[in-house]
């Protein structure tokens, strides 16, 4: 394997990891929001997010990116012709593999995140309220800390799930890990080399995450004991 | 708005839906009864066989499924041995290819949701199998593979739509599913728009019917797992 291209493979593992984090952050932000509108008593909103979450769930990954990097400008486009302004509306395949990443994984950490809210004792939020904490407080200080523990299971799954996803992205021309190699094997003529070097980066991004998220969950079982072992 | 397009080609989606539909089906039934197998193996005594299966499971659910694909279709051809060989007709197929990709990977996922509920097992209904001096084989095939279906059926139910999902990898390596039909449409007539929502449609409604499937199996033969209050 020549080196410059082994070399130019795993830089763009600062594409992927980049991608992969604002995908997480904007994902996480959105399953709280969807969590929070499922387990609501307001029924739109409960709606809404069941409307969304089932939606998302129903389409695949890959026509979900090609439906926001293809199919949404072009409907923009029509409007913006439409109103007779002069311009194309286009956006940038990062921009877009973000998005629809944080849409699809967005779905994914709402039921994560329901399912760690529902389980936390009804009690715990009760004494918070006869305490008279503020609502951003009972969240912060009551919620938060106890979801951690219930929701890291199913974000760890989820996490994993994205940075394989990520590899998507290079079909939009995003130049990731997946794309550089995919580059390289067609320059080299050596596909099988270069195609194994990228699925060995994506393995050892799931090794590290694995073992990271285990000692989170570790601190954050400290004060659980499992009584069923 | 130019759904006429798709009007005019609501056989060639129909043939899509048909390849997408034969992806998903034999990948899931060779994967079925590979991984039952390999489930049994997973939890066995020999540790070479146990390690051996693990490994597998590890580097497929480790790395993207579109690194599995390139890797078979296009990777292999890097060999002589494997261009020069009798199975070359079939290994350059990109049908072949695909399936034999689908269906390590969803084997992979398949086979630790099997060999998990397998090892949450209740210890007494195998003990009690083993206390009417029933052989391993019937052992296996009366209580271990029934109780170990029922209690995966809502596991199993995901990642059969993640598999009907997965097929729309297929249109990178030239197969025209659905997605491939959609990508195919949006070239020949310069429409980004309409043909991803169709195949976006078509995937959801799949999907809600596979979805209905499994709840109706779920009342069927698991409903006996169900806390009734």
């Amino acid at each position: 394997m020549p080196g410059g291209y082994v070399g130019s493979i795993l830089a763009a593992g600062g594409v992927t990891l980049s991608l992969a984090f604002v995908s997480l952050l904007l994902a996480v932000l959105i399953g709280m929001a969807g969590a929070f509108a499922k387990l609501s008593s307001s029924r739109p909103l409960r709606m809404t997010a069941t409307v969304y979450t089932s939606f998302i769930r129903g389409i695949p990954d890959l026509v979900m990116m090609l439906l926001v990097f293809y199919s949404v400008p072009a409907l923009l486009n029509q409007w913006v012709q439409g109103m007779g302004w002069d311009m194309t509306i286009e956006f940038s395949p990062f921009g877009a593999g973000a998005a629809t990443l944080a849409l699809i994984f967005g779905a994914y950490m709402t039921e994560t995140f329901r399912g760690a809210l529902m389980n936390i004792p009804k009690g715990q939020l009760e004494a918070a309220q006869a305490y008279g904490l503020a609502r951003p407080r009972i969240f912060w200080r009551i919620l938060l800390p106890q979801m951690m523990r219930l929701a890291l299971p199913g974000f760890t799954n989820n996490w994993l799930v994205m940075t394989k996803a990520t590899a998507l992205v290079s079909l939009l021309g995003v130049q990731d890990v997946m794309f550089r190699a995919r580059g390289a094997a067609e320059a080299t003529g050596k596909p099988f080399s270069f195609y194994i070097l990228a699925g060995g980066f994506y393995l050892a991004i799931t090794a590290v995450s694995l073992f990271v998220l285990s000692r989170v969950a570790r601190r954050y079982e400290a004060g659980v004991k499992e009584l069923a072992r | 708005m130019s759904w006429d397009v798709i009007a005019d080609n609501l056989g060639f989606f129909a043939q899509g839906a048909r390849l997408t539909l034969l992806l998903t089906v034999v990948s899931l039934v060779i994967a079925f009864f590979l991984s039952m197998a390999l489930a049994l193996g997973r939890n066995s005594h020999h540790p070479v066989l146990r390690n051996a299966i693990a490994a597998y499971t590890l580097v497929f659910r480790g790395t993207p499924l579109l690194v599995q694909l390139f890797l078979i279709y296009y990777g292999l051809a890097q060999f002589g041995l494997v261009r020069h060989s009798v199975l070359w007709p079939w290994l350059s197929s990109p049908l072949v290819c695909t399936l034999i990709t689908f269906v390590l990977n969803t084997s992979a996922y398949t086979t630790e949701i099997f060999a998990g509920s397998l090892r949450h097992l209740p210890p007494g209904e195998i003990e009690a199998a083993r206390a009417y001096g029933l052989s391993p084989f019937t052992r296996a095939r009366k209580i271990l593979l029934p109780a170990m279906l029922t209690r995966s059926l809502t596991l199993y139910g995901n990642e059969t739509v993640m598999m009907l999902h997965a097929t729309s990898l297929a249109s990178t390596v030239t197969l025209l599913e659905v997605t491939g039909v959609a990508r195919n449409i949006t070239l020949n007539f310069y429409i980004m728009f309409e043909p991803y929502v169709t195949a976006a449609a078509i995937y959801l409604v799949m999907t809600f019917v596979l979805v209905m499937l499994f709840q109706f199996a779920q009342a069927r033969w698991a409903g006996y797992l169900q806390a009734r209050l």
